[in-house]
Order: structure tokens, then C-alpha cells, then sequence
């Protein structure tokens, strides 16, 4: 049972143990004050939340409301970025709270060497997000098609065929595209991820989504990776940039060495 | 014609918020990205819950946006 006074310690971010003062008059989650906890090199920023509001069961009801959840998120993304600012932060997924100060030294200690390793992966780097769409609906003809053989009747013949095939090509086309736009984007970036495409009814766009990627940068080369999606541009295929973003997608720690249990069935 | 997905027409017509649009992107990173730690942890909700109910809230409230009159400014 959680009454009013239990609290919980809401963890944002991770970062090395440097000179750098704690951001201060930082608001988090539920307006709730950030401060630092400095443990083994490394400092946590957290904030204490009240567990009627951050425990498990209120979080199921709270997770449906999307104006919490928004606040929440831009909350946490506030905290991030401010970190992030002064020094290469590992943001902590949304929501992730402990019970109190001391199972966070506890964290720190435990996974100290993949905090570290993580640090420094993303250390002078920053994420940037890229998606693709196409419009189904208007897909450009095929490149071979123009250097096929014969005239204009047989280039007449074969755009039938296509439009009888249709949506299936089209759909092959368009990831074969986004793979393209992807391995352009992978070779440049020093690594890459792909989210789950979003749905047209939460990306707001009536095209298809073909691509929902993520692409960590070396700090100063975030302009020429804008050009080279300036430049992967093309006709039926539309490019959205995002970012620069903390490294979100690339702060997987190493999997411990003796796997936790998960509370959840 | 197959009907348009709802929320699409929403979009088209540029009334979906854009910072509904952008907090799609945050939470793409929120729930699918940051460290992921386990033990100790007052909340035992499954990453996969997580972005579950979420992505469920933002299309229940586009779906709540497309139920308003058309010209918004009835009440």
C-alpha cells in the first residue's frame, strides 16, 4: 500500500564525475528539484518523486493520460539536455525510479565499468534522427524501366504490368530504399539504429513511413550529415531530420554479467 | 476507396498539433532508447507495456480530436 510520504528516486541521466556543478534550478518531473548523486566516479541525476504519483500501479493509469505522459517526457528530456550540455551524458529510459538514494550508489557501483564504456562510446558524439517517407499512392516509375529495350509501345506494355503488380512492388521499392537511404546514412554515422517505423496516425502524415532511423555523429560533422540527407533526397521519397538529440538510441549498457530477474510477468 | 486511417485526414488538413508530433519522436527515444536498468527498481513495468500504452494513449486522443466539430469553436 503507497501512502502520501512514500517517495521514490526518479533517475534521469548518468555521467562521469567531473568539475561540472549540477545544473542548478532544474525542474524534473512533477516540477521536482534535480540534484546529483556522486558515487565511484560517476554522478546520477535524479530527483525525489512521490510514489503515489511514480509507483507502478499509478504509472499504468498515469501512461494512458497523454498530457501526463507528455509533460513527463519533455520533463525528463529537459533534464537530459541541460546535462548533456556541459558533458557526455547516458540518458535513462522514461521512468525508471528506485526506491531510494542508496539503491542508486548501489547502481553506480555495480555497473560502474558499463557506465563507463558507454561514457566514453558516445563521449563529442550526438544522435540525430532521419525518416523516410513515400507516397504510395504516387510512386515514381522505375528507374530501369527507362533503359529497358523497345519503344514506346513496349515502355507502354510494361508500366500496365507494373500498375497490375502494383502495391506489392511498390511496397519492395520503398524499402529497398529506405535500405539504401539507411546504408548511406550507417556508413557515415560511427552507428545506427532503426525505430520501429510510426504510425501515419501518431507521425501525422498520410505517407508511409519507410524509414525511422537513428544515426550517432561525431559532434562537429552534425552539418555535413544534414547535407548528405539533403542530398539523399530524391523525387517520391521525402526526408524529416531530427536533432541533434542526446544519444538516446546508443546507450545500451553491456548485459550484466548474472542476468536480474524482471519483477513483470 | 478505402477510407482514410483516422487521424490521417486530421493530419493532412496540418490541425495535428505539431508538438504532438514531435513528442512522437521524444518518445520513440524515451521508451525505446536511454539506459535500461533492472533490480531494485520500484516500477516493474515491461519496456514493452510501456511503449504499448503510450503509442494506445497518443492514437485514443487523436481519435478524441477528430470527435470535435469541425469548425473547434463551438463551446
Amino acid at each position: 500500500m503507497i501512502t502520501v510520504n512514500d517517495k521514490g528516486t526518479y533517475l534521469y541521466a548518468v555521467t562521469l564525475d567531473t568539475d561540472l556543478a549540477c545544473p542548478e534550478g532544474l525542474a524534473g518531473v512533477a516540477g521536482a528539484e534535480v540534484r546529483a548523486i556522486r558515487h565511484a566516479g560517476l554522478v546520477a541525476y535524479v530527483s525525489t518523486v512521490p510514489l503515489e504519483q511514480f509507483g507502478a500501479e499509478p504509472l499504468r493509469e498515469s501512461m494512458e493520460d497523454l498530457d501526463w505522459l507528455g509533460e513527463t517526457a519533455r520533463a525528463h528530456h529537459r533534464v537530459v539536455e541541460a546535462v548533456a550540455e556541459g558533458k557526455p551524458t547516458a540518458p535513462v529510459r522514461l521512468v525508471t525510479v528506485y526506491s531510494d538514494d542508496e539503491q542508486i550508489r548501489g547502481l553506480l557501483s555495480r555497473r560502474h565499468d558499463d557506465f563507463v564504456e558507454v561514457l566514453s562510446r558516445i563521449a563529442d558524439r550526438q544522435e540525430w534522427g532521419v525518416k523516410a517517407y513515400v507516397d504510395l499512392a504516387s510512386a515514381p516509375p522505375s528507374e530501369e524501366r527507362a533503359t529497358g529495350a523497345g519503344g514506346p509501345g513496349a515502355a507502354y506494355l510494361r508500366r500496365r504490368q507494373e500498375s497490375i503488380r502494383g502495391r506489392e512492388e511498390a511496397w519492395r521499392q520503398a524499402a529497398a530504399r529506405a535500405e539504401r537511404i539507411h546504408d548511406a546514412l550507417s556508413s557515415f554515422a560511427i552507428a545506427s539504429r532503426r525505430h520501429r517505423a510510426q504510425d501515419p496516425q501518431l507521425s501525422g502524415r498520410k505517407e508511409l513511413m519507410i524509414l525511422n532511423g537513428a544515426y550517432l555523429v561525431e559532434h562537429d560533422r552534425g552539418e555535413e550529415f544534414t547535407r548528405l540527407v539533403e542530398e539523399l533526397r530524391g523525387p517520391g521519397v521525402d526526408l524529416e531530420i531530427t536533432g541533434p538529440w542526446a544519444p538516446y538510441s546508443f546507450t545500451d549498457l553491456a548485459d550484466p554479467a548474472e542476468p536480474e530477474v524482471l519483477g513483470d510477468g | 476507396m478505402v477510407e482514410d486511417p483516422r487521424g490521417a485526414a486530421l493530419a493532412r488538413e496540418g490541425r495535428l498539433p505539431p508538438e504532438r508530433v514531435a513528442l512522437v519522436d521524444l518518445l520513440d527515444r524515451l521508451l525505446a532508447g536511454g539506459v535500461v536498468v533492472s533490480g531494485d527498481l520500484v516500477l516493474s513495468i515491461a519496456d514493452i507495456d510501456l511503449v504499448r500504452i503510450s503509442v494506445r494513449a497518443l492514437i485514443m486522443s487523436v481519435r478524441e480530436c477528430e470527435t470535435t466539430p469541425d469548425d473547434g469553436m463551438r463551446r
